[in-house]
């Protein structure tokens, strides 16, 4: 089994290295490669899958580990653990990235960067994998931020648009601050424990060498990391901004895995979660589920919808951990993988189809992905239609769907704390508010895109199917949005009960936040809430989809009617809270001008009085140093050793005649001196 | 007569004739006739010393070898004078300057 992990892991980095060095000269650019190498790690992950489930043990762990840095104290190994979330994440990435591969292939035909778009989607791949079957928090660091790098690479892939590479670098520059965060948390524990690995981190907290308020603080401060890549409030503004990247990327890493990332961690991290964290998380998870559920009402972008819709499921996930129910946020993450993932699949499949559409009539300005612009499609693309509908019943909470169940799930833990802990009373008023918004504004949307009359007739006359490579995955996803894989072999679709809950139990904390009295009350409440919860989430998917059935389908109310009476509060929503306005006058524009005033200090103070200053006197003495250099050295010195030699040599070469008569005269006087001398 | 300073003193002046030929004639055959005056009057110091003052026979045969030495050297010069008339239409020593630097 870790060999299979470590093939899972390093595959899709293969196709990535051979697609970054080859996929422009290979036939077709590659796409194959990069297919072949997720379609190996699906193989590969069912085989994992079938392994678990003869195994069928709750509490299966395996962990392989070896060496990396030694220095001195400083020791750090790489590893891969393995256990049932383990194995149940690879599938869901492995799935929702095989398809999203396959829809590529469709999607992305002749663009012009085809190979380089299947080599990010494989390096990214290659980081999400790490970052499931990371064992210590310094691999899952390493192959966070290589997440984050490769979301950057999809997000800006089409850089020469100018919002496409501004988008890119708001996820890269906003995750990095919910990374620092996190950081610091990952060092808070290294600092007081000395090591990374998860399972020993457990152990040492659970001996008491870590806890209270430290615990809290490294709790929180590593949650923080999820908060930027969960996009959670108040890190949440680059996810629909980086609906500017190719669609079956927001289907891949903007809905389904990457922004579960945050999630994924958070339960890997569950065990050291204090009471008090886990109140920081819920709140946090709660208050971003039915903000973003607010501003995905007066959206009009297709994708914009569907990534603050994201944004807040994913608050759910994260509520739901926070207030202790942990299968039920990851089972969330799961179930919602599929569906959101089908979701945007879709939306790509209706702008695939009204980019064709406004190609076709030579309209370049108007937006394909406004849904103003859509209507009445669900005849000419039945398929998508029908897939979209049965993803948008699934997140709306319809019984029958895997939606419904986990969400219930969330709903009733949510409750079940709120009778555990009164004064929290808020976070399932959060999450049922959150639940009456999300079926409201996801039927808006059906009704808006699918159904009434084409907004823009002519274009609706071109728009057609997409091709099978896009729908095959779309159906296939569909299938998944049904309860029952989830629960088998129970065939209850109003219980959770099944082989997900059987396989994946709630760890035992080790920081004290869980006494067994505590969970056992827990447990206790949680099965008493389980009915209320159920008939409140339906009255609440039932309500918000009539009232967008009379607001959009009907229109027997007028929305604009009524968001002129609720004006302000529509403006809120529309403007999305101002939370762009806010971090631009707030924290952007004052840093800008801080950065100016530094720079104008830089340039007329710094630079002017001081090097320049330095300039000029080491100019002074250079100007000295050139003046005894000229005039001492080589006047005095150089050419004047020269000078002596030229002359000695002219006085020498009198001597020099040549005449060999002339040598025979003086060489006669030469012996007449030395005889002279020799006789007196 | 029979005292070694009046051959000493005869090979000087021949020496001395020689050498001034050898220092003052412009001709390339006067030269190497001072040249042979020059020997000569080593010929009669050799002769002489071995005469008077040893009872080998060492400065004759010297003398001998210097007597073919000369030859050769005479047989070669000529040569070579021959060869610069030949390609210079002169015998003068200062004119055949060719290969100065």
């Amino acid at each position: 089994m870790i060999l299979y992990a470590y093939l899972i892991l390093l595959l899709p980095l293969l196709a990535f290295v051979v697609q970054m060095f080859f996929g422009k000269r290979l036939p077709r650019q590659g796409d194959f490669v990069s297919v072949a190498a997720v379609l190996l790690t699906l193989a590969l992950s069912m085989a994992m899958m079938g392994m678990m489930f003869l195994l069928f043990d709750s509490g299966f762990s395996l962990e392989h580990r070896m060496p990396w840095i030694d220095i001195g104290n400083f020791q750090v190994s790489v590893g891969v653990f393995l256990d049932n979330v383990t194995i149940i994440m690879l599938m869901v990435v492995a799935v929702i990235s095989s398809l999203v591969h396959i829809y590529s292939i469709g999607y992305m035909e002749g663009d012009p960067g085809y190979w380089r778009y299947f080599g990010y989607l494989s390096l990214f791949t290659f980081a999400m994998n790490g970052v499931v079957l990371a064992s210590s928090f310094f691999t899952i660091f390493i192959f966070w931020e290589l997440v984050g790098l490769s979301s950057y690479l999809l997000i800006g892939f089409w850089y020469k648009k100018d919002s496409a590479s501004n988008a890119g670098k708001k996820a890269f520059l906003v995750n990095r601050i919910g990374d620092v965060g996190m950081l610091i948390g990952i060092m808070l524990v290294w600092s007081v424990i000395g090591s990374f690995n998860f399972q020993e981190i457990f152990q040492s907290a659970e001996a008491g060498t870590l806890r209270g308020s430290t615990l809290t603080i490294a709790g929180v401060m590593i949650f923080c990391g999820a908060i930027g890549k969960s996009a959670q409030f108040p890190l949440h503004v680059w996810l629909p901004d980086a609906m500017e990247g190719p669609t079956p990327v927001s289907a891949l890493i903007h809905a389904a895995t990457m922004v579960a990332a945050g999630v994924y961690m958070t339960v890997r991290i569950f065990p050291m979660l204090t009471a008090d964290a886990q109140l920081v998380i819920a709140y946090v998870g709660g208050f971003t589920a039915m903000f973003a559920a607010i501003i995905a009402i007066t959206q009009n972008d297709i994708k914009r919808v569907l990534a603050y819709s994201t944004v807040s499921q994913l608050g759910y996930m994260i509520m739901a951990l926070g207030v202790g129910h942990y299968v039920a946020g990851f089972f969330h993450l799961v179930t919602h993988a599929s569906f959101k993932a089908l979701l945007f699949l879709g939306s790509g499949s209706v702008i695939h189809a009204m980019h064709h559409g406004l190609h076709k009539e030579g309209d370049h300005e108007t937006d394909p992905q406004d849904m103003r612009n859509m209507g009445g499609l669900r005849h000419k693309m039945p398929v998508t239609f029908v897939t979209f509908l049965v993803a948008t019943l699934a997140i709306s909470g319809v019984p029958f769907t895997s939606g419904f169940v986990s969400k219930d799930a969330i709903l009733a833990g949510s409750l079940a704390y709120a009778l555990a802990h009164p004064s929290h009373f808020l976070l399932p008023v959060f999450g049922f508010g959150a639940a009456i918004f999300t079926a409201f504004y996801m039927f808006r949307q059906v009704f808006m895109t699918f159904y009434g009359e084409p907004a823009l007739p002519e274009v609706h006359r071109h728009a057609e199917e997409s091709p099978q490579v896009m729908t095959v995955p779309m159906g296939i996803l569909a299938v998944l949005s049904i309860y029952i894989f989830y629960v088998l072999p129970s065939l209850n679709p109003f219980g959770a009960e099944g082989w997900f809950t059987m396989l994946v139990t709630k760890p035992m904390t080790v920081a004290g936040a869980h006494t067994a009295e505590v969970a056992e009350h827990f447990a206790h409440l949680l099965h008493n809430t389980h009915l209320p919860a159920m008939i409140l989430s339906l009255v609440m998917a039932f309500t918000g989809i009539v009232l967008s059935y009379l607001f959009y389908l009907r229109k027997t109310l007028k929305a604009d009617r009524w968001a002129d009476a609720i004006s302000p509060l529509y403006r809120l929503s529309f403007n999305k809270f101002y939370m762009d306005e806010i971090y631009n006058n707030g924290l952007v524009r004052p840093f800008l001008n801080v950065c100016r005033a530094i720079a104008v200090f830089d340039m007329d103070w710094y630079d002017k009085v001081i090097i320049d200053g330095f300039a000029y006197v080491t100019r002074g003495i250079s100007r000295i140093s050139r003046w005894i250099d000229d005039y001492v050295v080589d006047g005095f010195l150089v050419n004047g050793l020269g000078r002596i030699v030229l002359w000695a040599g002219a006085l020498v070469r009198l001597f020099q005649t040549g005449r060999l008569q002339n040598y025979l005269l003086i060489m006669l006087f030469g012996v007449i001196l030395i005889f002279a001398f020799v006789v007196f | 007569m029979n005292h070694l300073e009046v051959y000493l003193l005869v090979g000087a002046v021949l020496f001395v004739l020689g050498l001034f030929a050898v220092i003052t004639r412009k001709n390339a055959i006067a030269v190497l006739m001072g040249v042979e005056l020059i020997l000569n009057a080593a010929n009669i110091n050799f002769v002489a010393f071995s005469r008077f003052s040893s009872t080998s026979l060492d400065g004759h045969i010297f003398a001998i070898f210097v007597i073919i030495m000369a030859a050769a050297e005479a047989a070669v010069a000529l040569a070579i004078v021959l060869n610069i008339y030949n390609n210079l239409k002169t015998v003068n020593v200062d004119e055949a300057s060719s290969l100065r630097g």
